[in-house]
């Protein structure tokens, strides 16, 4: 318990067990929302956490998973709730976490051809990819 | 200064399909600035006819690092910017955010800054209304009811301003209180208020709730039912609209909701003129509540007494080196909030509003998540889209009341 919150840690292969039983059993029928937490200095590097909510019971659940930085893959829940897939897609292109099984990772919030993966704790804040380039101004 | 030739641009979207899937079908863009949507989004749709087949929702366009932007502001500095994520209702935004770092600190409020922040939110859940309301309307035509509603809305606006010295992003929660108290009259002003938009809220009624256009333009289109509406991640009046009383103001309380009372309103088809007539009744749920509110509120500090985050009295940091030292401390390194992590949710004017903070202590914190309503929604939005006539876009994109700022953060 943290918080308020139930929170389940699990290994990254029991994933789709464990948020296949919290639907069907525990009545968690609402994906509210998947991100990342970076910890550069850790090994594995990222946790991938999930929040899930109870419309039955009023309550919320928090899973967390760790993934390394070699091989960031997650199973993708999107079997589970259709809306996994969008919220997937925020995580891949903000953590390059991948979720195996959604076939649609495109950027999202960001736009075709951008480099890196900018809420990694690595990528500078002030880094500039234009998408058109700078024009010179000429006084 | 030459521009580059247009084609040799690159797109910034790579849309899901180039080719129809039925012979005879168009691949059409719609936006991502266009005038019959508010809120900057862009649609791929397959057309047949002028019928929708399917629908690739692109958002972005607003996107400004948010989350990044936070992990180098301390905890109290990043509120400006929560502002700035529902814009339409921004006093939501800073209590749920604060109430998530007041629950890192351990933090109990006091009564009378919670019962302010109560109604507050709920005042601003109606301007977010009257804004869904007004723009969905004028989309379809109706210029007399925008400008109803329009009007009380900013009657609201320019009073928070009085309040917050801000018309929309007002920037006043702090963690563990609120910036300052309400100025005199400011209550009376409220209820005269309350009454006015009585009169326009009865008017828009009267015009649009058994208009045969309205009707024709917004029952059974765009239908969603509960258990899709959960399993795209629907939160707020549109989950409402489609038959669930579920509302996190009553299931899990928080702030005062515990001490009010008041109904859930919910429609019975999830079309587009239920979501029309949730946000209505909302309307009128959140006026009963801030009139009990206003009786509620008696007089007290706004802030809790806790030198973790509360800046110390003015008169005191020019005569006291302890305060002064308080003061300097907190404004250069921010409150320091001890590790952790949490989630608080806030029913916002468009659903779940949620805020997941991780903090490794000290006043700056290492990860603000926004879980936000509206970028939920876009990731659902193509069930209510697909299958409809194209003009069926407008008043369907309308009444889902896409924000950009919570969006695309």
């Amino acid at each position: 318990m943290a918080h308020g919150i139930l929170v389940l840690q699990i290994a990254a292969e029991s994933l789709m067990p464990v948020a296949g039983r919290l639907k069907q059993e525990f009545g968690f029928d609402l994906f509210l929302d998947v991100t990342a937490t970076d910890w550069p200095q850790r090994r594995p590097r990222f946790d991938v956490v999930y929040h899930f909510y109870s419309t039955r019971d009023f309550v919320r659940v928090r899973l967390k998973t760790r993934v390394e930085e070699a091989d960031p893959t997650v199973d993708t829940l999107v079997t589970l709730y259709g809306s996994a897939r969008y919220m997937e897609r925020e995580c891949h292109e903000m953590y390059g976490i991948r979720f195996r099984g959604n076939d649609d990772l495109r950027p999202l919030l960001l736009y075709e051809g951008f480099v890196g993966h900018p809420l990694r704790k690595d990528y500078p804040k002030q880094r500039e990819q234009p998408l058109v380039p700078y024009r010179d101004v000429k006084r | 200064m030459s521009l580059p030739p247009l084609t040799t641009l690159p797109n910034p979207i790579r849309p899901a399909f180039t080719k129809g899937l039925t012979p005879g079908s168009v691949i059409v863009n719609i936006g991502p600035s266009h005038p019959a949507t508010h809120g900057t989004i862009q649609i791929v749709a397959e057309i047949s006819g002028e019928r929708v087949v399917r629908t690739d929702v692109h958002c972005g366009y607003l996107h400004r690092g948010f989350e990044k932007e936070c992990e180098s502001h301390t905890w109290h500095t990043l509120i400006p910017y929560v502002d700035r994520l529902n814009y339409c209702s921004a006093l939501i935004n800073d209590f749920a955010y604060c109430e998530a770092v007041e629950k890192l600190m351990g933090i109990e409020l006091t009564p009378r800054c919670r019962h302010l922040r109560t109604l507050l939110a709920e005042y601003s859940r109606i301007a977010d209304h009257l804004t869904c309301v007004a723009a969905a309307l004028m989309e379809m035509g109706a210029m007399t009811a925008f400008l109803y509603l329009v009007t009380i809305r900013d009657y609201i606006y320019e009073h928070i301003a009085d309040l917050t010295g801000a018309r929309v992003t007002h920037s006043y929660g702090r963690i563990g209180g609120l910036a300052r108290d309400l100025p005199d009259g400011w209550l009376q002003r409220l209820e005269e208020i309350l009454d006015q938009m009585d009169t326009f809220v009865d008017r828009v009624h009267g015009l649009v709730d058994r208009n045969r256009i309205f009707i024709d333009r917004t029952r059974d289109v765009g239908v969603i039912g509960t258990t899709e509406a959960i399993n795209w991640g629907f939160t707020g009046p549109i989950l409402r609209s489609t038959g669930a009383p579920r509302d996190l103001r009553k299931d899990t309380p928080y702030l005062s909701y515990g001490e009010l009372e008041f109904e859930i309103p919910v429609g019975i088809k999830g079309d587009n003129y239920d979501r029309y007539y949730v946000r209505m009744r909302e309307i009128d749920e959140s006026k009963h509540m801030i009139r009990q509110l206003i009786d509620m509120l008696q007089p007290g500090p706004i802030s809790v007494d806790d030198r973790r985050c509360t800046l110390p009295d003015k008169q005191a940091v020019y005569t006291e080196i302890e305060a002064l030292i308080n003061h300097f401390k907190l404004i250069m390194e921010g409150p320091q909030v001890p590790a952790g992590e949490a989630y608080s949710a806030h029913e916002g004017a468009n659903g779940e509003l949620g805020f997941y903070l991780v903090s490794v202590g000290g006043g700056v914190p290492w990860k603000v998540h926004c879980r936000s309503p509206s970028f939920v929604h876009m990731g659902g939005v193509h069930r209510m889209l697909d299958g409809y006539q194209l003009a069926d876009l407008v008043p369907t994109f309308g009444s889902i009341n896409m924000i950009g700022g919570e969006c695309d953060r």
